[in-house]
Order: C-alpha cells, then sequence, then structure tokens
C-alpha cells in the first residue's frame, strides 16, 4: 500500500518545483508570444482567431512544459544514469550496444515525423520519375526510407557509445561524416538530397534527446579517464547526421 | 468536454510514440540488467508527467500557436502582401522580401527558446559544468543561430541559389572553428545543431517554407520547401562554438588584464 509519505515524496515534493518551472515555462514562451502578437497586430492585420481557444492553449503549453520539466528532473534523466551506470557495472559490450542501437532504431521507425517526410519524399521521387508512381512502389520506397533512417539513427547511438567509451575525440568522427555528405551530395540524385538533409534532422525527438544525453554523460562520468562535457555529449549530433549519409547512400543504391 | 476529450487523444498518440523506448528500458532493465531502478516510484511519476506535460504542450500548440503561425507564415509570403498583386512578379529584387527574412529569423529564435528538447540537453550540460555554462547563455546561443540560419535559408528560397552551396560553406566554417574552439565546448556544439529541429520548431518552418516556395514563381516546393530545417541544424553549431570562444577570449583578456595590473 502506498502510504502517505510515499506519496508525498513521488508525487507532492516533485509538483512543489512545478511551481517554479510555471515560471520557467512563461518565460520560455514569451518570445514565442510576442513575435505572434507583434507580427499579428504591426504588420498582417488579419482578424484574430478565437481568443478563449487561444487563450486555453496557451495555459496548456505553459504547463505542459513545467511538467515536462519536472518529468525530466525525476523521470528520465535519472532513468538514463541509473541504466548508463548499470551497463558500466555489468561490463558487458554487446549488451551496451545492444541496446544504444535498440534505442536510436526503435525511437526512430515509428516517429511520426519520419513517416510524413518519407511519404513526402515518395511522392517527390514519383514525380521526379525515379520510381513508378503507383502506390505499391511508393510505398515500399517509404518504407524503405523509413527503414534506413531508423537503421542509421541505431548504428548512430552505437557508434557514438563507442566513441564514448574508447575516448575518440569527437570532432574527427563528425568532419569525417560530413565529408562524406558533401562528397555524396554531388554524386546522389538531386530528388533524395533534400530528403537525406532533412531526414537528419526529423529523427531526434523530444524523449529520445534527454534519454540519450543522460546515457552518454553518465556512461563518460562513469568511466574513468573520461570528462562528462568533453565525451558525454555527442551521441545527437551521429543521430543527425549519419542518416544523411545512410540516404543518400539508399539514394545512390536505388538509382545508379 | 470537448477539449478534455482532445487532450486524451494527444496523450494516447503521445503514449504510443513513447512505447517502443518504454518496451525497450523495461525489457533491458528487467531481462538484462536485472537491477532495480534505483527510487523506481519517482521515476515512474517523472515518466507520466513526462507524458502528460508533452501532450499538454503539443495539444496547447495545436490550439494556440501553429494556426496562428502558419497562417502567418503564409499571409506574409503571399504575393498579395508582398505586391499588392495576385502574382509575383517575375525578377522582383530580394529585398521585397524583408518581411519574411525578419519574420523567419524572429520565430527560428522565439521556437528553439521554446524547444523541450533543447531545454533538456542544456540543463545537462549546465549541471555537468556545475553551472560554468548557463543555462540561458547556450540556449541564447543556439537560438540565434537558429534565426540567422532561417533568415538565410529564406533568403536563398527567394534568390533560388543552390541550397549545397550554403550548406557546403557553413560546414567549411564550423570545420575551421572546431580548430579554435574551446575542446569543452565542441561535442556539445554539435549536439545543439541536432535538437534545434523537433517538435515547436519543425512545423512552423516547414510551413514557412513551402509557403515561400509556392508563392514564388519557378520555385519547386518539394524541392525548396525542404532545406530550411537544414539551415536551422548547421547555423547553431557555428554560433554555440562562437559564444564559447567569445567566452573564452573575455576570460583571457580580464586574466591578462588583472596580470599586468600586478
Amino acid at each position: 500500500m502506498a502510504g502517505k509519505s510515499e506519496l508525498l515524496e513521488y508525487i507532492v515534493n516533485p509538483l512543489r518545483r512545478f511551481g517554479s518551472n510555471i515560471v520557467g515555462a512563461c518565460r520560455d514562451l514569451l518570445p514565442i508570444i510576442l513575435v505572434i502578437l507583434i507580427f499579428q497586430l504591426a504588420v498582417v492585420r488579419q482578424p484574430f482567431p478565437v481568443f478563449l481557444d487561444v487563450f486555453i492553449g496557451l495555459i496548456f503549453v505553459i504547463f505542459g512544459l513545467a511538467l515536462f520539466v519536472v518529468g525530466l528532473e525525476i523521470g528520465l534523466f535519472p532513468m538514463g544514469e541509473a541504466m548508463a551506470e548499470a551497463f558500466a557495472r555489468k561490463g558487458s559490450l554487446f549488451w551496451l550496444l545492444l541496446f544504444g542501437f535498440g534505442l536510436g532504431f526503435s525511437t526512430t521507425i515509428a516517429e511520426p515525423a519520419l513517416i510524413a517526410v518519407a511519404k513526402e519524399a515518395s511522392m517527390v521521387a514519383a514525380n521526379g520519375k525515379l520510381i513508378a508512381s503507383d502506390p505499391a512502389s511508393m510505398g515500399s520506397y517509404a518504407l524503405g526510407l523509413r527503414i534506413t533512417v531508423a537503421f542509421s539513427v541505431g548504428i548512430a547511438i552505437l557508434v557514438g557509445l563507442i566513441r564514448i567509451l574508447k575516448g575518440w575525440p569527437v570532432q574527427y568522427l563528425i568532419i569525417g561524416g560530413y565529408t562524406a555528405v558533401m562528397i555524396m551530395t554531388a554524386f546522389a540524385p538531386k530528388e533524395i538530397v533534400g530528403v537525406a538533409y532533412d531526414s537528419g534532422g526529423v529523427t531526434t525527438s523530444t524523449v529520445t534527446v534527454p534519454l540519450v544525453a543522460a546515457l552518454g554523460v553518465g556512461l563518460a562520468s562513469t568511466i574513468r579517464g573520461r570528462n562528462p562535457l568533453v565525451d558525454g555529449f555527442g551521441l545527437i549530433a551521429f543521430a543527425s547526421l549519419l542518416p544523411m549519409v545512410f540516404v543518400m547512400g539508399y539514394g545512390l543504391i536505388l538509382f545508379r | 468536454m470537448e477539449l478534455l476529450i482532445k487532450f486524451g487523444h494527444t496523450l494516447v498518440l503521445t503514449v504510443k510514440d513513447v512505447f517502443p523506448v518504454l518496451a525497450l528500458l523495461l525489457f533491458f532493465q528487467l531481462v538484462v540488467l536485472r537491477k532495480p531502478i534505483p527510487n523506481w516510484k519517482r521515476v515512474v511519476a517523472g515518466f507520466v508527467f513526462v507524458l502528460m506535460g508533452l501532450a499538454l504542450f503539443l495539444d496547447g500548440l495545436e490550439t494556440a500557436l501553429f494556426p496562428i503561425g502558419k497562417i502567418m507564415a503564409k499571409q506574409l509570403s503571399s504575393p498579395e502582401f508582398v505586391f499588392g498583386s495576385k502574382t509575383a512578379p517575375p525578377g522582383a529584387p530580394w529585398h521585397a522580401y524583408a518581411w519574411v527574412y525578419i519574420f523567419g529569423a524572429l520565430i527560428g529564435f522565439a521556437t528553439t527558446v521554446a524547444e523541450p528538447a533543447l531545454i533538456a540537453v542544456c540543463y545537462k550540460a549546465s549541471e555537468v559544468s556545475r553551472g560554468a555554462l548557463s543555462q540561458w547563455g547556450l540556449r541564447l546561443a543556439v537560438a540565434v543561430g537558429v534565426a540567422i540560419g532561417i533568415g538565410v535559408g529564406t533568403f536563398r528560397i527567394v534568390t533560388g541559389t543552390p541550397l549545397y552551396v550554403y550548406i557546403i560553406a557553413g560546414y567549411v566554417i564550423v570545420v575551421i572553428q572546431t580548430v579554435f574552439a574551446p575542446r569543452d565546448i565542441i561535442a556539445l556544439a554539435y549536439d545543439s545543431g541536432g535538437v534545434t529541429t523537433s517538435t515547436v520548431t519543425v512545423p512552423l518552418v516547414a510551413a514557412l517554407g513551402l509557403g515561400l516556395s509556392e508563392a514564388i514563381p519557378g520555385r519547386n516546393p518539394a524541392l525548396d520547401g525542404f532545406g530550411l530545417i537544414a539551415f536551422a541544424s548547421v547555423f547553431p553549431i557555428m554560433s554555440v562554438m562562437g559564444y564559447a570562444q567569445l567566452a573564452h577570449w573575455l576570460e583571457l583578456r580580464s586574466l591578462r588584464a588583472s596580470r599586468k595590473e600586478r
């Protein structure tokens, strides 16, 4: 049975911080509200949509952001760090890498933004006569893109974790990756370049980012000789770089 | 009541999106690590907060900000607003679209400041550096980068110059900066490029890119509409490294000044 003190510890105390987070959330949203308001009043001067809806919506956004930050502090961050530490203790490279790959792959394959981009991309490719414009071949092209991107994010996290363990400087890998992107841009079909660049941006979702950041930082703090700031970050950068390389590779294999 | 139903719907969708992560975490925790999570009840409460918070946040954005933001992005780039005529005259000068660049830069800045994933990364960075890197300083640096990126990106759509020229120039600058930037900031700067383009920024920026490339004669929305997001992920890398270099340089200068006094 959950006693009164447990309720206090797990629900009430975190919610106390909620108050100060509300202030923070208001401050975070102020710029958007100002930009939209100023442009609305001074430049566009269109009739304002239903005021009550907008007001309620803003309250939702502010509460949501504040709750999210509380959840980060007591849920996502401790979880990511606890797992990093447990993996380091267990000392099994295989399971750690499998976990990293799984985290990247599973969060990406079902990502709604990626599904939208892949669908859009299949239309672009059909218009460019790269693939037949019947639903079946467009569908399989879109699915192929999604699997390629998810696979590349999995590999990115995996490589990023190896990098933390070995202490390789992040810039060599990233600059190498950029060089690959530039060379491939020159050869890849034009229809896939835009999609490739965008797929790098859509892969990192709001729940994955804190987990991945906590995992990297946790791992770098547990391993002797690693600096959490220098070595712990960088996983997200890999996860947004590698999809570009893989998607252009997919285009090159498929269309050349 | 209607609001509650809509919220319930968003909550279900959010849970569905997060489900693969939860399943993976549970599998590894229970089957592979077989070690209880310290304070697991608190962690579960935290996950519930995150889910509820995200659902509320997305729902609120959908109701309050996205509709107006998208309409504005469309209106500002429409020929009727820019030229007062039904179609854009061919060969219009690039500065006719000044409002679009300004709006793009400001909306890029504003959405980045509210981006939850960026809040998470800056929170962690400030914690790890024991406060040496300020959360706000970092977030503002990233937001300035996105603002410049979107500003330049909309200019590119208007002028129709090829995307890869800008992106390659951006990467070259990033490589040069990497050589000179303080070591601590490099990984974080690269990460900040990836987290900027998320829940809040992408829908509004994509609407701006699509609206703009539909309005300007000779642009292909499918090809030119893409790519704004790439701008929003390259420029923050530069601005974060620039911010760190500036902070480093100021520190050195004050150090030298204090030495001279002695």
